[in-house]
C-alpha cells in the first residue's frame, strides 16, 4: 500500500487496456493498488487532462493490483474518457464515499447501464451460501453488457441473471422496474441493492421498501470536489460525495429530492425526465 | 461562571463564534440547517451573482501536496433571485448572504431580492482571486468599492461586511475605503491566488490554471492581516483563512477577530469540526478564566 499517498491529489495512471463492452460503453484498465481494493459504492474523481474531471465508480478486473473505469459516451466529458487510448494518462483522486451494507441470504441486485459497475464489485463480496439474483436493465440488445461477467462471478452460488430490454430485443421485454415489482411480490429478499438511472432506483427502492425489505441505492450527482467542500452534489441535506454514495432506502424516501430533482452546474434544481 | 460562546460582530449577534465560510457547501437551505445543528454559529452563502453562473469546468478543486487546497470553482451559483426564494422559509439559521458583482447596480438589485428573507448580514466579496471583473478586480479599485458599499448601505438596514483579500494593491487600502464608506465589519482574508502543476502530465491541474490557495498554509498570513486591521481600525473583524482547530480560532480572537470562518478543514475532517472547535474554545476559556469571547479579542496586541 502506498501509505504516503495524498488521496486528494490526482495520481497519474496509464491506460493499459481498452475493452469494448458495447458500441457506446468501454472499460479502461490501469494498474493501481489503492483503486483495485475500493469498496462497492466508492468512487474516484477521474481527471482526463485537458477535458474535465468526473466522478466514476471503480470497476473490478480479473487481475490483482488493477482497476478500471467503465464509461458510456454521453456528454463531452464522458466521451473524452471513452476516447482515451492505451498508453494515455488519466489522473485519479480518491477513493471517496461509503459502501453498501451487504446482507447475507437471498439478495437482489438491480443495475442499469454503467450503474452495473458497483453491482459487479458487490458480487465479489457475496458469500457462497447467498442466493443472488442480478437484474440488468437495458434499452435494447446492443446495450446489454456484464451479463456473462455476472454469471461468472456467481458460478459458485445459487443464482440467476435476468436481462430486461425495453424493446424486447433480448431477454425479458419491458422495464427492469416492472421485473423488480414482480420479483419482490413473489419472493422474500434479505437485501436489495441498486445503481443506475435515478428513476429506476426510485422505483426499485419504493417496491422493495413497500415489502419491508432492506434496500440501498448508490446515487449520482454533479460533482466538483468529491470531498464535501463545494456542495454541488447535495440532495436535500445529504451530500452524495460524503454521506453517500450509498443511502438506505428508508432515508432516501424521506428525502424530497430523491427521484425527482437534481442540481445543474449553477445549483438550480431541475426535474428528472420520466 | 460558565463561559459563553456567544459573540457580537458589531450589531450582529451570534450564539457561537464559528461560521461556515463563503463558497463552501452553501447551496441548499437543508444543508444550512444541518450545519447550524452541527455547531456552526452562522453560515455564509456561496457568493451570489445577478444571473446564475455555471462556474469553470473541472478540475476545479485539488489538494496541495504541501498542505491546504486550491480551487477555481469560478463562483458557480444559482443567482441571487433563485437563492432568495430558496431561503424564504428560513427561520433558525443565521445566514450571511455573500454577493459578488461588477457595478453598484448589481449589488442593489441583489439586495432587493432578499427583502422577504431572514438575512443576518450581507458579505460583499471584494476578493475572489480567480474570476475576471469581480472579486479582487473590484476590491483593488477604491472608487468602485466606495460606490458599491454606499449603494448597498443605502438599500438595506441589515449590517454589511466587506470581505477583503490579497490582490495587486495593498489590501489595507480596501479596508480603509470600506471603513470610510460606513462598512459594519471586515472579513479577512480570501483565498490567495496560486497554482498547482502536475509533473507527470506537465500541465496545471485546475482547468482555469490559476485558483485560490486555502487551508492551513494561509493561516499565518490571515492572522497577520487580522492583527494589522485591528491595530489600525476600530472595526469588528471576522477572521478567515486556514482555521482548522480551536487553537487557530483562539489565535484569531487574540489578534482582534470577534468571530472566525472556516471552510477547507471540512474537506479533511467533515462537519464534526464545528463542535470540536466549539468545545475546544469553551475548554480554553474555562481554563484561562474567560467568560466571554470579547474578553479575548485583541489581547495579543497588548503584549
Amino acid at each position: 500500500m502506498d501509505l504516503q499517498r495524498n488521496h486528494n491529489y490526482p495520481k497519474v495512471c496509464l491506460i493499459e487496456k481498452v475493452i469494448n463492452e458495447t458500441h457506446t460503453v468501454r472499460t479502461l484498465v490501469f494498474s493501481d493498488e489503492v483503486m483495485s481494493n475500493v469498496l462497492p459504492g466508492q468512487f474516484a474523481m477521474v481527471w482526463i487532462p485537458g477535458i474535465n474531471e468526473i466522478p466514476m465508480s471503480v470497476m473490478i478486473t480479473n487481475e490483482s493490483g488493477k482497476a478500471a473505469f467503465t464509461v458510456r459516451k454521453h456528454g463531452p466529458s464522458s466521451t473524452g474518457l471513452f476516447n482515451v487510448k492505451v498508453g494515455q494518462q488519466i489522473g485519479i483522486r480518491g477513493p471517496y464515499g461509503n459502501s453498501f451494507d451487504l446482507k447475507q441470504g437471498k439478495l437482489l441486485l438491480v443495475g442499469g447501464g454503467t450503474g452495473l459497475v458497483p453491482m459487479m464489485r458487490l458480487l465479489t463480496f457475496v458469500t457462497p451460501d447467498d442466493d443472488v439474483t442480478v437484474l440488468i436493465g437495458a434499452k435494447s440488445k446492443e446495450e446489454v453488457f456484464f451479463e456473462d461477467l455476472a454469471n461468472n462471478l456467481l458460478k459458485k452460488n445459487k443464482h440467476q441473471v435476468i436481462v430486461t430490454t425495453d424493446d424486447g430485443s433480448y431477454g425479458e421485454k419491458g422495464f427492469v422496474t416492472d421485473m423488480v415489482e414482480k420479483l419482490v411480490n413473489h419472493h422474500h429478499y434479505d437485501g436489495v441493492y441498486t445503481c443506475g438511472p435515478e428513476i429506476m432506483m426510485f422505483k426499485t427502492v419504493q417496491s422493495a421498501y413497500s415489502k419491508g425489505f432492506f434496500v440501498q441505492a448508490s446515487l449520482e450527482r454533479m460533482m466538483k470536489c468529491g470531498v464535501g467542500l463545494c456542495g454541488s452534489c447535495c440532495v436535500g441535506e445529504d451530500l452524495v460525495c460524503r454521506d453517500g454514495t450509498v443511502f438506505d432506502g428508508e432515508h432516501l424516501l424521506s428525502n424530497k429530492e430523491f427521484g425527482h430533482y437534481y442540481r445543474n452546474k449553477a445549483g438550480i434544481l431541475e426535474n428528472y425526465k420520466i | 461562571m460558565e463561559s459563553s460562546l456567544a459573540t457580537s460582530i458589531g450589531k450582529i449577534q451570534l450564539e457561537r463564534p464559528i461560521m461556515l465560510a463563503s463558497g463552501i457547501l452553501g447551496i441548499s437551505l437543508d444543508v444550512f440547517n444541518r450545519l447550524y445543528h452541527s455547531g456552526a454559529g452562522a453560515v455564509v452563502t456561496k457568493s451570489l451573482s445577478k444571473e446564475p453562473w455555471e462556474g469553470y469546468s473541472n478540475p476545479t478543486i485539488c489538494s496541495v501536496k504541501g498542505g491546504g487546497w486550491i480551487n477555481a470553482v469560478g463562483l458557480s451559483n444559482p443567482g441571487a433571485s433563485y437563492f432568495s426564494k430558496m431561503i424564504e422559509t428560513n427561520k433558525d439559521v443565521p445566514i450571511l448572504v455573500s454577493l459578488v458583482g461588477s457595478i453598484p447596480e448589481d449589488f442593489e438589485f441583489m439586495v432587493k431580492q432578499f427583502e422577504n428573507c431572514k438575512v443576518t448580514a450581507y458579505e460583499l466579496n471584494l476578493s475572489c482571486p480567480h474570476v475576471a471583473k469581480v472579486g479582487l478586480e473590484v476590491g483593488d479599485d477604491p472608487e468602485l468599492v466606495k460606490k458599491i458599499i454606499t449603494t448597498v448601505k443605502n438599500t438595506t438596514n441589515i449590517p454589511v461586511i466587506a470581505k477583503v483579500g490579497l490582490g495587486t494593491t495593498n489590501y489595507l487600502n480596501t479596508v480603509d475605503i470600506s471603513v470610510e464608506s460606513g462598512i459594519d465589519a471586515i472579513t479577512a482574508i480570501n483565498t490567495i491566488r496560486a497554482m498547482v502543476i502536475d509533473v507527470e502530465t506537465k500541465r496545471p491541474i485546475l482547468s482555469n490554471k490559476f485558483g485560490g490557495l486555502s487551508g492551513k498554509p494561509i493561516k499565518p498570513i490571515a492572522l497577520r492581516c487580522v492583527y494589522e486591521i485591528s491595530s489600525k481600525y476600530d472595526i469588528p473583524i471576522i477572521g478567515c483563512g486556514g482555521v482548522s482547530t480551536w487553537e487557530d480560532a483562539i489565535e484569531f480572537f487574540l489578534a482582534g477577530a470577534s468571530s472566525v470562518q472556516l471552510g477547507s478543514i471540512i474537506g479533511d475532517n467533515w462537519i464534526g469540526v464545528f463542535n470540536e472547535i466549539n468545545n475546544g474554545i469553551k475548554k480554553y476559556m474555562n481554563d484561562n478564566g474567560f467568560s466571554k469571547i470579547e474578553e479575548m479579542v485583541g489581547l495579543a496586541k497588548k503584549s
